[in-house]
């Protein structure tokens, strides 16, 4: 028997995709290899079939990411015939927009909103698909399905359009842009279900594998030349999964012995631990994630 | 599984944010990091109770405040049943907020203060609800513990509202129970504390609310996009089968479906909900966005078409024209007649002498520069129901909902 939630949840993304095309004449799709928009992706060929998806993917790449998804990303790419457009951190860097942190927690999360911005305003795009949740965190509960942006890519929750009935007012003034959410109500469990009804491929870290690791304050993260290691790291190797991946200087990786989907979605129905638990970068405060997103972080 | 979707709504401080916490948090439904947080905050902050608005409110700005902002969704799942719950603010400044938060919600629960009683904000939030055709309304009567937990108050409250709900006709089933979101009293566990009342808890309602959305005879299918020989678009009434002839407005050409696709998988038949992609017998030129195939002839409309339209922008209502936008249709705007406002306490409509402004709720009757398909809300909420945009802002000004 087919899931009804998911029918449902797949007719709203695509009627989401498509006003996107309707509405604006430079999108592009937003895409970091992780499952959430390895989903959008899939979501977005099937609005446009048989027709090839109508827009570039953007990959901002913080030249910290996991090997393993960009291979995944640079075969899903030709698979389907589009585009990718990669704006690197390092560039931003290297021309002093943005500043490498230093220290432990070291990372280029926050650095890579500065390159997004600068690539929405060289590519001149005027809507931009996010794979982001509602459910991952809570000021991404607040966010709009079309999320219009100002010249300086900032969210500002006062002026959020209402979107009722899902009417989706996409107006907006020359130099703005708008964030388009096209998943915003799907939740965790429901993407690992549409993953395993669609038989859609993942890249490998997703899966149990063995991998040498640093445990660093109870977290472990996956050892790479990124990680400024401190005297009380301490290294390993063992079976681990990553349950959200973002950076590899800030996901953590939890042991694991799930090596299937199915494997995976009873682990984390089992878990009472949230998915944005493994993500350093929120762990900053209570409100990073809003912060980034005032920044225009996606 | 299937899916409930259900608004919350109240004046300020009657404890949405706070209900929606204990229902997460009896259910099992919070992670461990919202649990220790919710803790911590609660430490921090001195409280015997735990502090669940720390889950919802998740804006900085809210938690300084106190005070619930923006709509928050929230997603559980019971054993049975999935749930997005839009958390809606009280104040009065938000209303438009709760508008949205309801507009895709099956039910709504309003909640009131068991010391206060009916507030101003209650009978606004009631109406809301009717507006929108909600098939449910569930009174939760709050904060029952600060009252002993008295029947007698409970029941004066239950009467208030039956008073209320009389008001108006309508055609949805009404829910009143006694309630302590903070304690925990019939949200998820029958309470001990209240005896004496027999009916259903919270999450017992929650789970007999039936789901689904009401399927429609008529087929009404919106365009989104033309690409090449096919159309891309939502079937939002009715059922479409190979071989269905329809309109296409506004042009009036006649086409038959030859294909039918949703994603790769190639249909003979489509249910009301579908994004479809369709293929004609006939060669189609001008069946691009803002086009809708349909049965019925007259749905097409120009002048003289009634409806109430909820206010939501900072800027008020002026003579500039205003963009509609129905489904993908859009025109030109322009009021006719202003028939008056509503009354938010009295549900009356009174003259209107001074220009709409936000959260007024009023009566008009407008016409479009070109004709689009209207069908009254009653008969397609999809495109029954409207929003204006402000052209020199782009804001979305106003939601409307045809007569």
């Amino acid at each position: 028997m087919r899931n009804r939630h998911l029918y449902d949840l797949e007719n709203e993304s695509i009627y989401i995709l498509r006003e996107v095309l309707g509405q604006f004449k430079n999108p592009a799709l937003m895409f970091s290899g992780g499952k959430d928009s390895i989903v959008m992706a899939h979501l977005a060929k099937k609005a446009f079939a048989p027709a090839a998806i109508p827009f570039p993917f953007l990959h901002v790449d913080t030249g910290h990411n996991f090997p393993e998804t960009l291979e995944f990303r640079d075969k899903l790419v030709a698979e389907l015939g589009v585009e990718l457009i990669v704006a690197y951190v390092q560039d931003s860097i290297d021309q002093n927009k943005v500043q490498e942190e230093r220290g432990k927690y070291a990372s280029r999360n926050a650095l890579q909103t500065v390159t997004l911005l600068d690539a929405i305003e060289s590519n001149g795009f005027d809507a931009c698909l996010g794979g982001a949740r509602r459910d991952e965190e809570k000021s991404r509960a607040k966010e709009r399905i079309f999320s219009v942006r100002d010249d300086f890519g900032q969210w500002n929750y006062k002026k959020q359009r209402p979107e009722p009935f899902q009417i989706l007012n996409g107006k907006i003034a020359a130099g703005e842009n708008v964030r388009v959410f096209p998943i915003s109500n799907w939740t965790e469990e429901d993407i690992w279900a549409y993953i395993e009804q669609e038989n859609i491929d993942l890249p490998p870290v997703y899966f149990a594998h063995e991998r040498k690791l640093v445990k660093r304050d109870g977290a472990y993260l996956a050892h790479s030349e990124y990680l400024n290691l401190v005297d009380s790291d301490e290294i390993l190797n063992d079976t681990v999964r990553f349950r959200t991946v973002g950076d590899m200087t800030c996901t953590a990786a939890l042991p694991s012995k799930a090596d299937t989907v199915a494997a995976v979605r009873a682990e984390n129905r089992a878990s009472k631990s949230s998915e944005r638990g493994a993500r350093i970068d929120d762990k900053r405060s209570e409100a990073a994630l809003e912060e980034r997103k005032k920044q225009g972080y996606f | 599984m299937d899916l409930l979707r259900v608004s919350t709504a109240g004046s300020v401080d009657d404890g949405k944010s706070t209900l929606i916490g204990r229902l997460l948090f009896d259910s099992g439904a919070l992670s461990i990091e919202q649990e220790e947080l919710m803790r911590r905050k609660s430490e921090e902050k001195g409280l015997k109770d735990l502090d669940f608005s720390v889950i919802t409110d998740g804006l900085v700005a809210e938690r300084e405040q106190g005070i619930t902002i923006d709509v928050a969704h929230i997603y559980y799942a019971s054993q049975d049943r999935k749930f997005i719950i839009s958390d809606s603010p009280g104040h009065e400044e938000y209303t438009r907020n709760m508008v949205t938060g309801a507009s895709t919600a099956d039910s709504s629960i309003i909640l009131i203060d068991a010391r206060k009683g009916l507030q101003p904000q209650s009978f606004r939030h009631f109406y809301i609800s009717s507006l929108l055709q909600l098939k449910h309304v569930i009174f939760c009567v709050n904060k029952m513990d600060l009252v002993d937990y008295s029947e007698d108050r409970f029941l004066e409250i239950a009467v208030d509202i039956k008073k209320m709900v009389n008001k108006l006709e309508l055609n949805a089933e009404i829910h009143i129970l006694p309630i302590s979101s903070l304690k925990g009293d019939n949200v998820l566990h029958v309470s001990s504390n209240m005896d004496w009342y027999q009916g259903n808890t919270l999450n017992e309602i929650l789970h007999k609310i039936p789901s689904q959305s009401e399927q429609k005879e008529e087929i009404l299918f919106d365009v989104q996009l033309q690409l090449q020989n096919r159309v891309l678009g939502r079937l939002v009434g009715g059922k479409l089968k190979l071989g269905s002839e329809l309109v296409a407005y506004p042009s009036g050409e006649k086409v038959t479906i030859s294909e039918i696709y949703r994603g790769e998988e190639q249909l003979d038949t489509a249910e009301q909900g579908d994004s479809l992609s369709l293929g004609f017998n006939e060669s189609v030129a001008n069946l691009g966005r803002g086009t809708v195939l349909s049965s019925e002839k007259q749905w097409l409309r120009k002048d003289f078409i009634e409806a109430s339209l909820v206010w939501m922008d900072d800027t008020p209502f002026s003579n500039d024209s205003y963009l509609i936008k129905s489904g993908s249709q859009e025109a030109k705007f322009e009021v006719n007649k202003l028939y008056g406002r509503i009354n938010p306490l009295s549900f009356e409509l009174e003259s209107a002498h001074s220009a709409l402004k936000i959260n007024d709720i009023a009566m008009i009757q407008f016409s479009v520069d070109q004709p689009l398909v209207l069908p009254s809300y009653t008969e397609n909420k999809a495109l029954g129901a409207f929003i204006l945009i402000n052209p020199k802002t782009n804001n979305t000004a106003a939601v409307g909902f045809i007569k």
